[in-house]
């Protein structure tokens, strides 16, 4: 995809390159609306301490279940904490495992795929069955399951959402090794000598990155969206820490009380992960024209 | 054809053999004594070597995984260890709820979601594409346990038309319980399905034959529905198997909010209470269920497209 007609890579001259990445990412008003909220959003959670109102976690029996005011904007939760400042410090949590997890994924997926799809024989058969039987499920019960093993808690969450989206990745990795294996300036280095890993390193990996990076964009979303899930589900961010997830858990349990906390996560969840589909897909649309919306 | 039929359910065995293995590692060699996740800290060497000898983690590490697959093959998990119940009699009691909402989703969601294709494909870039566009985006951005509260507060508590939780007892009241959550899975579902079958629908009207029937002067509802949705379906029929079961996924987090009986709630509640036996019987069932939809969606497969079996 990144070659032309004689094998060779294409690369970009560097100064046109900021201007078509600016043109993506600014290009359609869906992808301007995206580009907006995830500014907001990360500005939102990187600067928390300052924004916040309040702590997100002290509680105070003197003020419960509070309806949005002055003081609380959001109001506060059957405990008495501001809600507003527990859904701020909560975005944190979706900023890091929907930026950490895809990350951990595409380098243990890449390194799979193509240690699978460049070595072949037995261990690609074994590592092609396992992936194409974990493709079989989708991430949320696979993530479930493993949780359900695990249990919650930060490193737990990394791992689990990672191990949901390895199988992804690995076979994406593998199938761009498999036919960069074939170009002629592979085999070239394989007749002249090259030793195997710079083989891999030099010439294979960075050849395959591209499909690779634009997985790992469509995936901050559902990071994003597992990450939610679980915590819902009690196996995620554990309390009294917010997460968007865990704050609707909450408000499930004080449905008497007050419908603010989960109004205000659940939107927070549907404009955040809206965003970085509406991105990831215009990225992925610049990069692969044939997946593009026939409009 | 009885040859693929053949190869593929005799294919399924490995598979089940590989995913029981995969659950039995993730349960037994991951990091974490199991005796200790399932009593707490504070339990006594004697009480976790009770536990153990109970549970049987004592034995080789290959005994364990033979029992393990006799267990599972003869449906066999053991009892629970909050009520004494057995896991396969707790699993046979909130199997059919799980089944019941996951099914009904999907029959409302395809039904919307088909009709919604269809009518964005034949008004294409005119607002009932956008509508649906827009829809499906939304679709795919709400979580589904987010826009389950919504209707839940909506119209369960303020309006007061619908159960609040439960699953409901005889027909008509399971239905009627079973509403609510099947429409919100579903909602995501139509997104899904509206998507699919425009696109499908889109790219089959480029089709020569199509061309052809207009120009033998079928009438436009005989070759959108005729020679046009015939068509689109097949890529759907492949996307449901994925699709039937991320609705069943997503019934583990709407069975929590509807406070409703069912395989998802058995194995969030286990988790909660560290019931190990019912959390390993919970994941097995899931897993088998990937494997049996798999199964049954390769089939259906050749069923509705004749071009495989010849090959």
């Amino acid at each position: 995809m990144m070659t032309d007609a004689a094998g060779t890579p294409v690369v970009a001259p560097e100064p046109g390159r900021l201007k078509a990445v600016k043109e993506v990412l600014l290009g359609k008003p869906g992808s301007i609306f995206g580009c907006a909220i995830i500014v907001v959003f990360v500005l939102v959670a990187v600067l928390a301490p300052v924004l916040a109102p309040y702590d997100p976690i002290t509680q105070s029996m003197a003020r419960i279940n509070k309806p949005p005011s002055w003081q609380n904007w959001l109001g506060t939760d059957q405990f008495g904490r501001d809600v507003l400042s527990r859904i701020i410090y909560g975005s944190r949590n979706s900023l890091l495992f929907g930026l950490i997890s895809p990350l951990f994924a595409a380098i243990f997926g890449t390194t799979l795929g193509v240690t699978a799809g460049y070595f072949g024989g037995i261990i690609d058969r074994v590592v092609s069955r396992i992936i194409d039987l974990l493709l079989a499920f989708p991430e949320l019960l696979l993530a479930i399951m493993i949780a359900a093993v695990l249990g919650g808690g930060f490193w737990n969450i990394i791992i689990v959402i990672t191990v949901a989206f390895i199988p992804g990745f690995a076979r994406v990795a593998r199938a761009q090794t498999l036919s960069v294996k074939q170009e002629p300036y592979v085999e070239a280095a394989i007749a002249v000598g090259v030793r195997t890993p710079v083989i891999i390193f030099r010439h294979i990996v960075p050849n395959i990155m591209a499909p690779v990076i634009v997985l790992m964009m469509l995936w901050v979303a559902s990071a994003i969206r597992l990450e939610a899930s679980l915590s819902f589900l009690g196996i995620g961010t554990q309390p009294p820490n917010p997460s968007w997830g865990n704050i609707i858990r909450d408000g499930l349990n004080n449905l008497f009380g007050s419908p603010w906390p989960i109004i205000a996560a659940g939107t927070g969840i549907t404009l955040v992960v809206l965003a970085f589909n509406l991105v990831g897909d215009a990225v992925r649309d610049a990069l692969d024209p044939t997946t593009a919306e026939q409009d | 054809m009885a040859k693929y039929l053949i190869f593929r359910l005799l294919d399924a065995i490995p598979t089940v053999f590989l995913v029981l293995l995969l659950v039995f590692i993730a349960m037994r060699i991951l990091p974490g004594d199991p005796a200790i996740a399932a009593l707490g800290d504070m339990a006594t060497t004697e009480q976790l070597n009770m536990f153990r000898e109970r549970m049987g983690l004592n034995d080789p590490l290959w005994w364990q995984f033979v029992t393990f697959v006799k267990g599972a093959l003869t449906l066999d998990f053991g009892t629970s260890m909050m009520n004494n119940k057995t896991v396969i009699s707790l699993i046979a009691y909130n199997l059919p709820y799980t089944i019941e909402l996951t099914f009904v989703a999907m029959l409302m969601g395809t039904c919307a979601g088909v009709p919604l294709g269809v009518w964005a494909a034949t008004h294409r870039n005119k607002w009932p594409d956008a509508t649906v566009r827009g829809l499906s985006l939304i679709g795919y951005a709400i979580p589904d346990f987010y826009l389950g509260a919504l209707l839940l507060i909506t119209f369960a508590l303020n309006l007061g038309w619908f159960p609040i939780n439960g699953g409901g007892e005889g027909f008509t009241d399971r239905l009627y319980h079973v509403f609510l959550p099947a429409l919100t899975l579903a909602f995501v579902k139509a997104a899904f399905v509206g998507r699919l079958t425009r696109t499908s629908l889109l790219e089959v009207l480029g089709k020569d034959y199509i061309r052809t029937a207009r120009a033998k002067g079928a009438r436009e509802n005989r070759v959108i529905y005729r020679h046009g949705l015939r068509n689109a379906l097949l890529p759907l029929t492949t996307g449901m198997g994925l699709s039937l079961l991320a609705t069943l996924s997503g019934s583990v987090a709407i069975e929590l909010v509807f406070n409703r009986p069912g395989i998802g709630k058995l194995l969030i509640g286990a988790i909660a209470e560290r019931d190990y036996p019912v959390i390993q019987g919970g994941i097995v069932v899931f897993a088998m269920f990937v494997v049996l939809i798999n199964l049954l969606m390769d089939l259906l497969y050749i069923a509705v497209d004749p071009r495989i079996r010849m090959q």
